[in-house]
């Protein structure tokens, strides 16, 4: 691809003619390399969201409409149908939003205190034992006793089966997210941390009230990263929780639906059952924005947040 | 651990076990944690030499040698497995890279602060979402009955795919899936590498008449090797390691389709929940396991020979 621009770029100079200033050829490079980039990035950030449109619009469409012409970008006989399904009978979800935002809240706030706590003493370099620690976390990732084990021990072992606790407990930390919270803390000043030991404050003291309140952005971009994973938890769910639980995981919820409504649709195709009442189709489609509402509404004030993780992350994972 | 040491040096560990009790303290719930949930299941693994069954349990069960082993490798399931998890995350690897370097070019010749913003915004949304829910978005793509692509192709006139069970079609879709999602998150490291370019080049590139392309092929691109070569190599030491939400969601129990999309983390899965073997299982995660630490230490062990500051230990 380079090679190609670089050859139309050369193409293009020549064309222009070697007696014409540089100047010119300058701009002219840049025009198209600019025109290039606008097209290009437009397509694909419309690619990027117009699968949202697709399900945003069925979700708003008839099911006879969908059944007749398939899904579009467009809303096909506008109706909120789908959504009276779902809230008809709002036992299910509201109770799954209960569990889903308990666990995300409780999550968040027990997670990012044990990950900052963990990430503050591994930061400090008069801890003789951080480097141990540090490779005792890390090596988790590097070897793993794999699915089956790991299941029987926390379902049978720990008797985790059916228990919320088995999704809640395995969310609070990721190897991952400890280092970022360490290279976070590499911000504050030493002398901060002097300066408290000085005064006769203790090491959870200078962690509690001068470290965390300079770690806002830390907190924030972490915190960020732990809600997300427990807001699109389904795996554990899928595994510690099945059918034991009545009320469901948000997206575990989402799963259900999704993967019920085709084995019921599949079992009575041909069939005359009295299924056809059900827009299973448009109903999916509404499930879907119920289940990811909060994190499209969130999304403008967060987004940047994430970035400045990654990009501090990525100096050093 | 040395208490056969002399006394002095025994007691300065003690020395340094008092003087950072509250920083150990306030490590341990993260300790606990990891004892807990990675470190206590390892001696599970073990079930890989065994005919496991729950009466006699891990350590009572008939003990079978390689016998697993040797049945995945008979079965050709090792090797298809293998591959399909390997050549899946190359294609990630190369395509998501190119992919991700091209945009975070593209956005930095990009003037307008506002369309960057919208765009970035736009490219990093599917991040942010679950794996149910990109298969939420294929179905409603990808179905024969009413998917988007399939209604497209009615309207013109042409005959619908019946893609859910077309083998050959899904090493495509998954990889475009996988870019769907990944690259605006990609891009973003790529774009802050070259937001660390040092403008003073680009000046001297331009004094020099260098063109557009010139400058992006002799500043740019030299400029982001180091982080190139970097993530290339680390997502090579995780390439025995697959991305389960994804083809799960898109591929779940279809076994028309396994031939091309059944990867490490599927078939472990499938074969613990619907099959309760977890022999099998447990021999293909010991192995998996195994042969990604292999492959974590070789790339780490290359990263430290190209440069010391980015290896991870």
């Amino acid at each position: 691809m380079t090679d190609q621009a670089t050859t139309s770029g050369i193409v293009e100079g020549v064309g222009i003619g070697p007696a014409k200033p540089r100047a010119v050829k300058l701009d002219r490079s840049d025009v198209v390399l600019q025109t290039i980039s606008y097209i290009f990035v437009t397509v694909f950030a419309i690619f990027c969201i117009a699968p949202f449109v697709l399900i945003l619009s069925a979700s708003f469409s008839t099911e006879s409409a969908i059944m007749k012409s398939g899904f579009g970008l467009l809303p096909k006989e506008f109706t909120l149908d789908a959504y009276e399904w779902i809230f008809r009978a709002p036992r299910q979800i509201i109770g799954s939003y209960v569990v889903t935002i308990t666990m995300t809240v409780c999550g968040t706030a027990i997670g990012l205190f044990i990950i900052s706590m963990t990430g503050y003493a591994l930061n400090r370099k008069d801890f003789p034992f951080r480097n141990h620690i540090s490779f005792f976390i890390y090596f988790t990732t590097l070897f793993s006793a794999g699915l089956a084990p790991t299941f029987l021990w926390i379902a049978r072992d720990l008797g985790l089966r059916g228990s919320y606790f088995a999704v809640f407990l395995q969310l609070l930390m990721t190897p991952w997210l400890i280092i970022l919270m360490k290279n976070f803390m590499r911000t504050v000043p030493y002398e901060i941390i002097e300066s408290g030991k000085v005064d006769g404050a203790g090491d959870f003291r200078i962690f509690a009230q001068l470290c965390l309140p300079m770690m806002k952005p830390a907190l924030a971009t972490i915190g960020l990263f732990l809600a997300l994973g427990y807001w699109n938890e389904w795996y554990l769910s899928s595994l510690y929780l099945g059918s034991t639980v009545e009320f469901k995981p948000l997206q575990y919820h989402l799963y259900n639906i999704i993967n019920t409504a085709n084995a019921l649709r599949n079992s009575v195709a041909g069939s005359n059952v009295s299924i056809t009442n059900l827009p299973s189709n448009t109903l999916k489609m509404a499930s879907a924005i119920v289940a990811i509402g909060p994190i499209l509404l969130l999304y403008p004030f967060i987004q940047k947040y994430f970035v400045s993780g990654i990009t501090i992350g990525a100096v050093k994972g | 651990m040395a208490t056969e040491e002399t006394p002095g040096r025994r007691k300065s560990f003690l020395q340094q076990l008092n003087t950072s009790k509250v920083l150990l303290l306030m490590c341990v719930p993260a300790v606990v944690f990891f004892v807990v949930f990675n470190y206590a299941p390892l001696p599970g693994a073990w079930i890989a030499f065994t005919n496991f069954n729950y009466r006699d349990g891990i350590f009572g069960s008939p003990f079978v040698g390689f016998r697993n082993f040797e049945f995945l490798i008979k079965s050709g399931q090792l090797w298809t497995l293998t591959r399909n998890t390997i050549l899946y995350n190359l294609a990630f690897i190369v395509f998501g890279n190119i992919l991700q370097i091209a945009i975070a070019i593209m956005l930095n010749e990009i003037r307008s602060t506002f369309f960057k913003k919208i765009s970035q915004a736009a490219m990093f949304l599917p991040f942010f979402i679950s794996a149910v829910l990109v298969g939420v978005i294929a179905f409603n793509l990808l179905n024969y009955d009413t998917g988007a692509i399939n209604a497209l192709i009615r309207e013109t006139g042409g005959d619908p795919i019946k893609i859910y069970s077309t083998a050959g079609a899904w090493p495509l879709i998954i990889i475009m899936v996988h870019l769907w999602q990944s690259t605006g998150y990609g891009s973003i490291v790529y774009f802050a590498a070259i937001m660390g370019i040092d403008r003073s080049l680009y000046e001297a590139a331009t004094v020099d008449g260098a063109s557009a392309w010139q400058r992006i092929r002799y500043v740019t691109l030299p400029s982001l090797k180091p982080t190139f070569i970097i993530l290339v190599l680390f997502s090579l030491g995780g390439i025995m390691h697959g991305n389960f939400g994804l083809f799960w969601n898109l591929i779940g129990n279809n076994a028309s389709l396994f031939s091309t999309t059944d990867i490490i983390e599927t078939s472990v899965y499938r074969m613990v929940l619907s099959q309760n073997n977890f022999t099998t299982s447990t021999a293909v995660g010991l192995y998996q396991s195994l042969f990604g630490f292999a492959l974590v230490m070789t790339a780490n062990w290359i990263v430290r020979r190209i440069n010391k500051d980015y290896a991870l230990f």
